[in-house]
């Protein structure tokens, strides 16, 4: 399968009053035609800075730094902002967390639908109008054609979600960013959102990053699962590795209870660690989950944590030996 | 659409009707008119027998009712002191006024969006600074001041302009400056904070998400939504403006109704000053309006429910 998205060491800093504030720190990471990657995370670990660092939608303050951040074989850090803007929207598009704001107040639907196909191919308008109302039946929304003609806020938060997921894919994209697609909808919603979402990527073979609480969500769509912490990932390997034998404490203490791909139901969310977690302002050396660790020890503040590869993609970010890990899981997982 | 216009029509002739009152009622019972009229060695006969002749004995409900049933035929009454129907004293200045007042908000509105929007799209840079600067001077600087130097400027050290009167577009460039000078720096302000806090919705990051070119973000997406509490503080600034006109035509003796106001006050001219009042009023209401009802075709959360 071609490779869709590479990330090597991808950092980015907030400059702030009180300091930089490292939000991501060294991610690594690739997306194949077709894959979906789940990221899980707590809040504020910079699970969405990470996003709009790949989508080049960074607060203007913001620096962003990587060995490698390449789309299609295509450095991003190297094109102009015209050449990004025909990326965007076009062969990579993303679905944001918050779908009460995300659309415009003061234009229709149709319009805000239509105008993204109309920049980025040759199309008329009513080549546009009918794919829009093709996708937005695509993504379960009725009497489409007339839903064209209504403004955001006569629409509910679910129906806007589901706009923007059209608003995504108007231009078949090779990739596309779902950050935390369904927090803030409903619980009946959520569910009928995301199995939407995992239909439409099986069926245009997109690549994905899904980006969700829900482990249960996470089994039953994700083919890779990447833990992320503190601004890095802590563990990344598939759905079958990650849920099964799972390498990192922080991941143990996430699946606590640990689901099985294909059983967990949904909405079985990350369970809770006690603890706070570090500041990412200033810099720090050791583990970052150092202080809420159970087998914090001095060597691992010492220094900084690399990644142990545990063979092809399975990797983990911890001073403690794969047999000390499998031990600690077999340990924590309740029977 | 039509409901809301309607509902705003209503309103609009509620204000015209209450204001009418108040200056009727204010004007009557600040002073005796009577008594003014009469000049200054008239006898208590005299006084009585105008009165008498003006009407000014009756109950000021029923002087009012009279006076509005006239107004509402287009009689406003004589003037005493240009000896000309009121109607057509402002049919001469009310055109002057308005020419003046529209080239200053053009003038203002067409200096003040633009500079306001770069300052938005360049926070606290050097460009920022400068049109902060530019608002505050212009806040500062008392109009007849203002007036007094371009009037140094551009009529004795360099004689481009015409000092005073209203016959050629020339007359109208100092006051336009003047008058619009003075709306620039709250337009200007407010056009900043609005495409600032527009710039960081979650709206803007979807439209450059989708790959929209910066200029269609910035017209299309950010400008349309940033413009609407502009233009409800433009319908005031034009409002505002109005009273301004009285100093500005002042100034530059344009011959309008700003001066038409000066000139009735001096010579307690009631009639005039009555209607003269009441046709600001009614500028200021229909300016508000015409700011109400463009911002219900710009935000349809206002214009559909
Ligand atoms: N514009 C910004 N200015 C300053 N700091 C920011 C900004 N945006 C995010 N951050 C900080 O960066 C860190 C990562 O934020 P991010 O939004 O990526 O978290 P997240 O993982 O998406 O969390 P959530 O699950 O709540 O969405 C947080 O500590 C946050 O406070
Ligand atoms: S490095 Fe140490 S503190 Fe960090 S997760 Fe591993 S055992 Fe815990
Ligand atoms: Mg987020």
């Amino acid at each position: 399968m071609t490779v869709l998205l590479e990330v090597e060491n991808l950092t980015v800093d907030i400059p702030l009053a009180a300091g930089d504030l490292h939000a991501v720190r060294g991610v690594d990471f690739t997306i194949k035609k077709g894959e979906t990657l789940g990221i899980v995370g707590e809040s504020g670990c910079g699970k969405s800075i990470t996003s709009f660092a790949i989508m080049g939608l960074l607060p203007q303050s913001a620096i962003r730094k990587a060995q490698r951040l390449a789309f299609s074989g295509q450095e991003l850090a190297d094109l102009t902002q015209e050449q990004l803007s025909d990326i965007r929207g076009n062969k990579m598009s993303m679905i944001f967390q918050e779908p009460m704001t995300s659309l415009n107040p003061s234009y229709t639907i149709g319009e805000q639908l239509i105008e993204t196909l109309l920049r980025h191919r040759k199309v008329n308008r009513k080549k546009a109008v009918e794919r829009a109302v093709f996708l937005l039946e695509k993504v379960g929304i009725t009497a489409a054609s007339s839903r064209l003609k209504q403004y955001p806020h006569q629409l509910s938060g679910g129906l806007r979600q589901r706009v923007m997921i059209a608003m995504g894919l108007m231009c078949g994209p090779d990739l596309i960013i779902a950050d935390e697609p369904t927090t803030a909808l409903d619980v009946t919603i959520q569910a009928q959102i995301l199995s939407l979402l995992a239909e439409i990527q099986n069926e245009f073979q997109m690549g994905q990053i899904l980006i969700t609480h829900d482990l249960g969500v996470i089994a039953s769509v994700a083919h890779r699962v990447a833990v992320m912490y503190a601004g890095q990932f802590v563990e990344i390997g598939s759905v079958t590795e990650i849920f099964e034998a799972p390498m990192h404490p922080y991941t143990q203490g996430l699946l606590a209870c640990i689901p099985i791909p294909g059983k967990t139901k949904r909405g079985s969310f990350l369970g809770s660690i006690p603890g706070k977690v570090p500041t990412l302002i200033g810099d720090q050396t050791g583990c970052s989950f150092a202080n809420r660790c159970t087998y914090a020890k001095e060597a691992c503040l010492l220094k900084d944590v690399d990644m142990v590869s545990l063979g092809p993609g399975h990797s983990y970010r911890c001073v403690l030996s794969s047999e000390i890990c499998h031990q600690n899981a077999r340990e924590a997982a309740c029977t | 659409m039509l409901i809301y216009t309607l509902k705003r029509v209503l309103l609009a002739l509620l204000v015209a009707l209450t204001v009418s009152i108040l200056t009727f009622g204010l004007l009557h019972l600040s002073s005796d008119p009577a008594v003014a009229l009469a000049g200054e060695d008239a006898t208590e006969e005299d006084i009585q027998l105008v009165r008498v002749q003006y009407g000014f004995d009756k109950p000021l409900p029923v002087q009012y009712m009279t006076w509005l049933t006239n107004a509402l035929q287009g009689d406003l009454g004589t003037s005493y002191y240009f000896g000309i129907p009121v109607s057509t004293l402002l049919a001469q200045r009310l055109p002057v006024t308005l020419t003046l007042g529209s080239c200053a908000l053009i003038y203002a509105i067409l200096f003040a969006v633009p500079l306001g929007v770069l300052a938005a799209m360049r926070p606290n840079t050097w460009l920022d600074r400068f049109c902060l600067s530019l608002a505050v001077s212009a806040q500062a600087m008392p109009s007849f001041w203002f007036g007094l130097m371009l009037i140094v400027v551009f009529c004795l050290w360099f004689p481009l302009l015409p000092v005073s009167g209203s016959d050629t577009w020339k007359h109208f460039i100092m006051p336009t400056i003047v008058l619009g000078t003075n709306a620039m720096p709250a337009i200007m302000r407010l056009t900043r904070t609005g495409m600032m806090d527009v710039l960081a919705t979650d709206y803007i990051r979807t439209a450059r998400a989708k790959g929209l070119r910066p200029n269609t973000v910035l017209l299309k997406h950010a400008l349309r939504n940033a413009v609407i509490p502009v233009i409800a503080v433009i319908g005031i600034q034009a409002g505002y403006m109005m009273g301004g006109t009285v100093i500005i035509e002042t100034i530059f003796a344009l011959n309008g109704m700003g001066l038409l106001a000066y000139e009735s006050i001096m010579y307690f001219d009631l009639a005039c000053m009555e209607a003269v009042v009441l046709l600001l009023c009614l500028v200021f209401i229909t300016t508000t309006f015409v700011a109400d009802i463009l911002n219900a075709w710009l935000d349809p959360r206002i214009r559909i429910r």
